[in-house]
């Protein structure tokens, strides 16, 4: 999965330093990159509307869009069902990315290089590439059942399923109660498998999964879709719209991996007013909350998936604004708080692709396993953190949009006593277009072009001093 | 630990605009241009320009002008609609029933009378309703401001907007109460004025003339299937018992529903609405009630209108002039 790659390219240095120390992570994360957007040209050639429509720039969605996605994939007059479809129309549609980009990453492991900076160098890169290659499909089973498939690659052509899932629509005819099973992404109002970026620092929200340096907490990443039930409902405007998630703890992994009994819910709510010559501004709020395993049930020192015990809580949890300022510029804007237990602080929790020994009190070649007698280090705190992400767009006309981002996270507390304050602060910005030469209901097409700039303190794998790198892409972005 | 410099933050942009100014220059110039050309304007025939016209719509104390709407036109209806407001979008030739065509000024709900032009109320209704059983959607995700605007667009595309007012809303009586004999009364009135002939005698839309019906462009049309839907089964022009008795005093200009102002009387029209609403036999209103309570069984109309004085044996009218 893309986003859990990046997200622990940025946020996990002792993970990824092999990898950099071997190639170009960040083209190798480029190059397995699987944009799970959802821009769906089946969709608008089932209703004849242009991708505009839907999209403020595909594939994010702009309020009819989210309306129309809300009801179930359904305009909701009385066509919807299949049966007024041709019977040769098949909701398919695939998208992937050509593109050239160039990548700078300030400090990467190497060997025998012994300058100011230790063993680290600078290595940047360019060339050109491709994206993965997500298949979409969804659509209407009948009026009010809807569905969502999309198997997903990286640039070799190895899948997985992003999204599968089911959905119950306007049950009691009330649009109100909707239910939705099955692994999906969760209601973000701005959405990451929507995101109008496509680098590998920039076509995530670092917002949605971020964690803090030695932390073992994967469960809490927002922009992940996730395996669960989510039950959701709105008004007929969609102005006023909520939804409750159950989710497994396991970041959307298939197969039980790690909780035996390990449960986390995500909540939204939000409420759009009309702001007159404006726009539709929307306030919200968001909640993931939660519990996963640190103790584990082991054979011959490995542990085993499924056994996990003594849960630990997080949560993540924040405000969203989403304000148009006429029909050119809009601004959103997304708080967090985060805070995980202090046992996911000392490096507890995940241990899938573990090898580096965190606990200074564990097996010092296995994962932190909390088992019977286990104790934290003496000052032992709950990681908390804040961050605000800002994104405004300039849209020139529907078929061009000018794009920017600010994120930063800042650490309010570390888990270790004596932690440098700062330590693991991410600061990124993003600066793009899109321009889709054409607007029609049968594929999307965008020049693309980006720049974002990423920087952490204190991650640099080697001398722990500041880790910073910058992207450039062009490409053709184009789904049929 | 080093913060963020500001003129890191200056060079950055500085190195993007240059590569992206070279990039976009060299490689996509050419694409831009040609695909541009394609998007805006036609391969053949001439052009019809679309030019805004200062356009205005009245909603309430909204103003509407048709300038701000353009961008909105293009994002969002111009595909069916067309960009010259002509019906023929790209999406147009795939549609059932086909797109408005704006440039005729013939609207199919309205509050006035039927040939005229919709008030602009009619207009914005329509967009924040959309048309069930069509592919016009229900646009109330826009702001007022937003629909105002776009009923102000829609006008630049008929020189009858210029040249015309719109028609006067016609005035609907309050409704009678739902009555048994207003059903049968409106039963009777469904055969007497014939709308069996299209919309079936069960109101399935499968009449003996139902296939043969075409709209104002010789385009094939299907009457109205009253038992279609479930419980929230709408009209195209609304789903109110109102919306209803405005079909027939207004006819659905467009198509061969006609306007039967001049043939029934208002209270009459209550009657045919109470009727009609038994026909959506889905729907759980008042109407079905009232049915229900009778067994389901709709009695014979029997005229209790008093018979008008007999006129003198030298002035009789043989079959009576009625």
């Amino acid at each position: 999965m893309r986003m859990w790659a990046q997200s622990h390219l940025c946020q996990k240095p002792q993970r990824i330093t092999s990898v950099l120390a071997a190639a170009l992570a960040l083209t190798c994360v480029i190059l397995g990159a699987s944009q799970s957007a959802s821009a769906l040209p089946a969709f608008a050639r089932k209703y004849g509307l242009r991708c505009s429509a839907c999209h403020e720039s595909w594939p994010m969605l702009n309020y009819f869009g989210q309306k129309f996605k809300d009801n179930g994939y359904q305009l909701m007059n009385d066509r919807d069902a299949p049966i007024w479809q041709n019977p040769g129309y098949w909701p398919v549609t695939f998208r992937i990315t050509p593109i050239w980009h160039r990548v700078s990453t300030n400090k990467v492991q190497v060997d025998g290089s012994a300058g100011p900076g230790g063993n680290e160098a600078k290595i940047t890169s360019s060339g050109f590439d491709l994206s993965g290659l997500d298949f979409h499909t969804g659509g209407t089973l009948e009026k009010n059942f809807s569905f969502y498939v999309l198997p997903s690659s990286d640039a070799t052509a190895s899948f997985h399923f992003e999204t599968v899932m089911a959905r119950l629509d306007n049950i009691s005819g009330s649009p109100w109660f909707n239910v939705k099973l099955g692994k999906f992404e969760l209601d973000n109002l701005l959405s990451e498998k929507r995101i109008l970026t496509l680098t590998a620092n920039g076509g995530i929200y670092q917002l949605y999964h971020f964690i803090p340096l030695n932390d073992h907490n994967i469960f809490g990443q927002m922009g992940d879709n996730q395996l669960g039930l989510e039950v959701m409902g709105h008004s007929y405007s969609d102005r006023t719209r909520y939804s409750i998630s159950l989710l497994s703890s396991n970041d959307g992994q298939v197969g039980l991996p790690y909780g035996s009994e390990s449960y986390s819910t995500f909540i939204t709510g939000s409420q759009a007013f009309d702001a007159g010559k404006l726009g539709v501004d929307r306030l919200g709020f968001y909640v993931m909350a939660g519990v996963a395993p640190t103790s584990w049930l082991t054979n011959m020192g490995a542990p085993i998936g499924g056994s996990g015990t003594q849960n630990k809580g997080y949560s993540r949890e924040g405000f969203v604004g989403q304000f148009y300022f006429g029909h050119r510029v809009d601004l959103t804007v997304v708080t967090q708080h985060g805070e995980d237990s202090a046992w996911f602080g000392q490096g507890y929790g995940d241990f899938v692709d573990y090898t580096t020994a965190l606990c200074p009190n564990a097996n010092p070649t296995g994962p932190c396993n909390n088992v019977a007698g286990t104790t934290l280090p003496a000052g032992s705190r709950s990681p908390t953190w804040n961050g605000v992400l800002l994104e405004p767009h300039y849209v020139v006309s529907p078929q061009m949009i000018l794009l920017a981002r600010y994120e930063t996270i800042r650490m309010s507390q570390q888990s270790t006593p004596g932690t440098a304050s700062n330590l693991g602060n991410i600061t990124t910005y993003t600066f793009g277009y899109r321009y889709n030469p054409f607007m029609t209901s049968r594929a999307g097409f965008a020049y693309h072009g980006e720049y974002n700039w990423f920087h952490q303190d204190g991650t640099s794998p080697v001398t722990a001093t500041n880790l910073t790198s910058s992207e450039l892409l062009f490409g053709i972005d184009f789904d049929f | 630990m080093n913060s963020l410099k500001p003129m890191r933050f200056i060079g950055a942009i500085l190195f993007t605009a240059i590569p992206c100014t070279a990039i976009l220059g060299l490689t996509f110039v050419a694409g831009f241009t040609a695909t541009v050309s394609a998007q805006d304007e036609p391969l053949v025939g001439p052009k019809p320009h679309v030019v805004v016209k200062p356009m205005e719509s009245h909603i309430g104390n909204i103003t509407g002008h048709a300038a701000d709407a353009k961008s909105d036109y293009r994002r969002y209806c111009a595909g069916c609609h067309g960009e010259y407001g002509d019906a023929n979008g790209e999406n147009a030739v795939w549609l059932d029933p086909k797109p408005r065509d704006f440039t005729t000024a013939t609207f199919k709900c309205r509050s006035t009378l039927t040939g005229t032009l919709p008030t602009d109320q009619d207009l914005f209704n329509s967009i924040g309703r959309g048309f069930a059983n069509s592919n016009m959607p229900i646009w109330n995700v826009f702001t007022k401001q937003q629909r105002a605007n776009l009923v102000a667009y829609i006008k630049i595309f008929s020189p009858r907007w210029e040249h015309e007012k719109a028609g006067e809303p016609i005035k609907i009586p309050a409704e009678p109460p739902v009555t048994i004999e207003s059903i049968s009364h409106g039963q009777a009135l469904f055969a007497k004025l014939e709308c069996w002939k299209c919309h079936g005698t069960h109101g399935e839309g499968d009449g003996p003339s139902a296939s043969t019906l075409t709209d104002s462009k010789d385009n094939p049309i299907r009457p109205y299937n009253f038992a279609s839907g479930g419980k929230d089964a709408r009209f195209k022009c609304g789903s109110t018992n109102e919306d209803i008795y405005k079909i027939f005093m207004t006819g659905v200009d467009g198509t061969p529903m006609p306007s039967f102002a001049d043939v029934i009387q208002p209270n009459e029209a209550w009657d045919l609405v109470h009727f009609l609403r038994t026909l959506q036999v889905n729907r759980h209103g008042k109407e079905n009630e009232v049915l229900m309570a009778a067994h389901g069984v709709i009695p014979p109309y029997v005229d209790r209108t008093p018979a008008p004085a007999a006129a003198p044996p030298d002035n009789k009218t043989p079959g009576g002039g009625q």
